[in-house]
């Protein structure tokens, strides 16, 4: 029988109703589906799609038990390798990592691992995750600083390893980025929680309302810790630096999103956080930042949101999903075009951006066509909120209390390729390290460094 | 959950709370603030710490009541407890021995502006203290503030105690006394640290005044408490909030400072306070 081309499709809410709620766009595969899924595996001999995967999930192998209806013994295959799959199976890029390596693609689309991934978290959730047995304690110390995608996996491997492990976070919740950024119509709070109490479970502390280097020093974690993992993420937020930034309505992506997401600004007044947008809400960048700023804009009740962009369609960072849901939903896309001013009324409230139109020029050190601005081509736009979301910058307010800790040319702290940094005993990983990138790329980080770190601990008697 | 050992009330809308936070308590120092959350539905609002007892491990915060949390806070009592409460954020006042200090505090602003005192006049300063409010019920901290001053100068906006007129009417006689200052601490409503600063800007006095925008995590990441100060965007949960008052533009501070009144008024008009 010949192999189907496309992926099976994963039911979702309709465009038309999902813009008016908050609640999870997809509703995933249900079993007898995903099972048809895993049949289009050709269960390659080098396995491509595991190069592809950051955190080295044996993918052929959960693959073949669910397409043999071994449901179960997937998820063990799966949580193996990965303790957040629920979150991985819902935000991580994989077209660029495990699908964009799969054999099929010569033939049409790759297996939907990343659907056949999220199908078996889901499953376990419902069903009831299992506690894996823990190791023997090690009666070693590990602080965890950072409780999101890095510092998670890095606490959950460590415990799995047997050692103590305590998680400081700065916030009320933990998740990081999960919590704060990603909105709940992508990434359900309960699932990020559930994932939290999992590692919870596996023996890991979460203690919240702990900006280490506020409240406590790396210094003073050292005195009760024999080491420290550094995972605070890239929370810094960029800026246009044009004229009428700090207008009333203009926000950090940062802002609008902490706002909605971890503080329920969109269930205001019930919750007490506000936030408000107005009816024309422009959101500059088109990473999956910008797209989540923009779809929550709509659900929130904005009658127009522009994606402003001053690189083409081409070069747009986000993932495929993102955009395409972003389309559908009706977000309007103005591509090769950069704000050069915002405008406000008398009263400093935001009414108007000025824009102008680019063109691509010669690839610049990114490997992208340079947009370079059209002369003359000014026109405004009259909105009411503008949320910048043009990139995060490394936390600064670690490195700035460490003596003598390393740093790279971004604010970011220095590491090898397994997240050893300057000090001994002090490990990095995730954004903090690599400047912005994806919660897949910060957990396979975590993840290598809970293997140094353990082979560090074991070396010192 | 951090539990409320005290609570005083300092007139019909202005209250202290001292409250277990030993980690907090521990780092604290003049001039930084903290956040807290009262319970799983509220939001996070900062407020500069008013004293710190290490011993005890607690922090005192005094605030007025002028916003939904603000105003749900006030009505908790001892043995109630907050579900967060973050710190300490923000840079230190830099306390050293500058001369002659004059400190000034307006309102609910002279709660922040004691423990300030209280390390500058360790540091060896000679403090003279101005204290301001709309009138004899709204002052704070005089007796506290007296005790740590060379010179207290007491002033309400009607003469019901001290003398008639505001803070800078004080500062301005001072100057015009030939006092020498060596720098200003002004710590009050937005619209008093600017008028202090433009009048100290003319005498060329430096001055340092503590911000209080609105934040959203307090820790640098949400950007929601940029101030622009000497052109450059700022941070104050992380570079301030202490900022040189020269440098500030309060115009913009004031207006987003009036970012959610709307939002805010119809908060608490569903809670009912």
């Amino acid at each position: 029988m010949a192999v189907r081309k496309t992926k099976h499709e994963m039911p979702e809410q309709k465009p038309k109703d999902r813009i008016k709620n908050f609640n999870e766009v997809p509703y995933g595969y249900d079993t007898k589906t995903a099972i048809e899924e895993a049949k289009r595996c050709l269960q390659c001999k080098n396995r491509p799609c595991v190069d592809g995967c950051p955190v080295e999930i044996d993918i052929p192998d959960f693959i073949k038990q669910i397409a043999e209806g071994n449901i179960d013994e997937a998820v063990k295959v799966l949580k193996t390798k990965t303790s957040l799959p629920a979150v991985c199976g819902r935000v991580c890029p994989y077209e660029n990592q495990c699908e964009g390596e799969c054999t099929l693609l010569k033939i049409g689309e790759p297996v939907a691992i990343g659907r056949l991934e999220r199908f078996l978290a889901d499953y376990e959730r419902k069903k009831g995750v299992k506690i894996p047995k823990k190791a023997k304690l090690t009666g070693k110390k590990v602080a965890v600083v950072g409780a999101g995608p890095a510092g998670l996996t890095c606490a959950g491997d460590l415990a799995k390893m047997g050692h103590g492990v305590t998680v400081f976070e700065a916030l009320h919740a933990p998740g990081g980025v999960l919590m704060y950024g990603i909105p709940e119509f992508r990434l359900p709070k309960k699932i990020v929680n559930s994932e939290v109490d999992y590692i919870k479970k596996l023996g890991a502390e979460v203690r919240y309302d702990m900006v280490v280097g506020k409240t406590i020093t790396v210094d003073e974690l050292f005195e009760d810790y024999d080491a420290v993992f550094i995972g605070t993420g890239a929370g810094l937020p960029r800026w246009l630096r044009i004229p009428g930034e700090n207008l009333d309505g203009v926000y950090s992506a940062n802002e609008f999103l902490t706002r909605v997401n971890m503080m329920g600004a969109y269930r205001f007044p019930e919750y007490d956080t506000p936030v408000k947008i107005g009816k024309v809400v422009a959101t500059f960048g088109a990473g999956n930042v910008a797209m989540d700023c923009a779809r929550t804009s709509l659900r929130l009740g904005a009658e127009k949101a522009y994606i402003i962009y001053r690189r083409s369609e081409k070069e747009m960072p986000a993932r495929n999903e993102e955009i395409h849901h972003a389309e559908e939903e009706g977000v309007i896309f103005k591509l090769l075009t950069t704000p050069v001013k915002f405008y406000g009324d008398e009263k400093g409230i935001l009414k108007e951006v000025e824009c102008l139109k680019m063109k691509l020029g010669e690839p610049d050190e990114s490997g992208r066509r340079r947009p370079v601005p059209i002369e003359g081509s000014n026109f405004k736009i009259k909105i009411d909120t503008a949320l910048v979301a043009i990139g995060q910058s490394p936390n600064p307010l670690i490195p700035q209390t460490v003596k003598g800790l390393k740093m790279g040319k971004w604010g970011n702290i220095d590491t090898d390729e397994d997240g050893r940094t300057s000090i001994l005993g002090l490990f990095a990983g995730g954004d903090i390290a690599t400047g912005a990138a994806t919660v897949i790329l910060a957990m396979g980080a975590g993840k290598r460094a809970a293997r140094v770190i353990d082979k560090y601990l074991k070396s010192k008697k | 959950m951090y539990k409320i050992l005290e609570k005083k009330v300092m007139s019909e809308t202005v209250k202290l709370m001292k409250i277990k936070a030993p980690l907090v308590a521990k780092k604290a120092v003049a001039g930084q603030f903290i956040i807290l959350r009262i319970d799983e539905k509220g939001e996070r609002i900062p407020l500069t710490i008013a004293d710190y007892d290490r011993k005890e491990g607690t922090i005192t915060v005094i605030f007025m009541e002028v916003g939904k949390t603000t105003k749900q806070l006030g009505t908790l009592n001892v043995e109630d407890s907050l579900l967060n409460f973050a710190g300490p954020l923000g840079q230190p006042s830099e306390i050293e021995k500058y001369g002659t200090v004059v400190c000034i505090g307006g309102g609910v602003g002279i709660a922040p502006l004691y423990p300030i005192v209280k390390e500058l006049k360790q540091a060896g300063n000679y403090i003279i203290s101005i204290l301001g409010a709309r009138n004899e019920k709204l002052l704070m901290l005089e007796k506290e503030i007296e005790g740590l001053s060379n010179e207290l100068h007491i002033c309400t906006d009607d003469g019901s105690k001290g003398q008639k007129g505001f803070v800078s009417d004080v500062l301005q006689k001072l100057i015009d006394d030939k006092t020498k200052i060596n720098i200003v601490w002004a710590i009050g409503p937005v619209i008093m640290m600017k008028v202090v600063a433009n009048l100290t800007k003319k005498y060329d006095i430096k001055t340092i005044v503590s911000l209080n925008p609105i934040m959203v995590d307090g820790t640098g990441m949400c950007g929601g408490c940029r101030v622009s100060v000497g052109g450059e965007n700022k941070f104050a949960c992380v570079d301030g909030p202490e900022f040189d008052g020269h440098l500030v533009d309060f115009d913009n501070l004031m207006l987003r400072n009036r970012r959610f009144i709307c939002e805010e008024e119809e908060s608490c008009k569903l809670a009912g306070v």
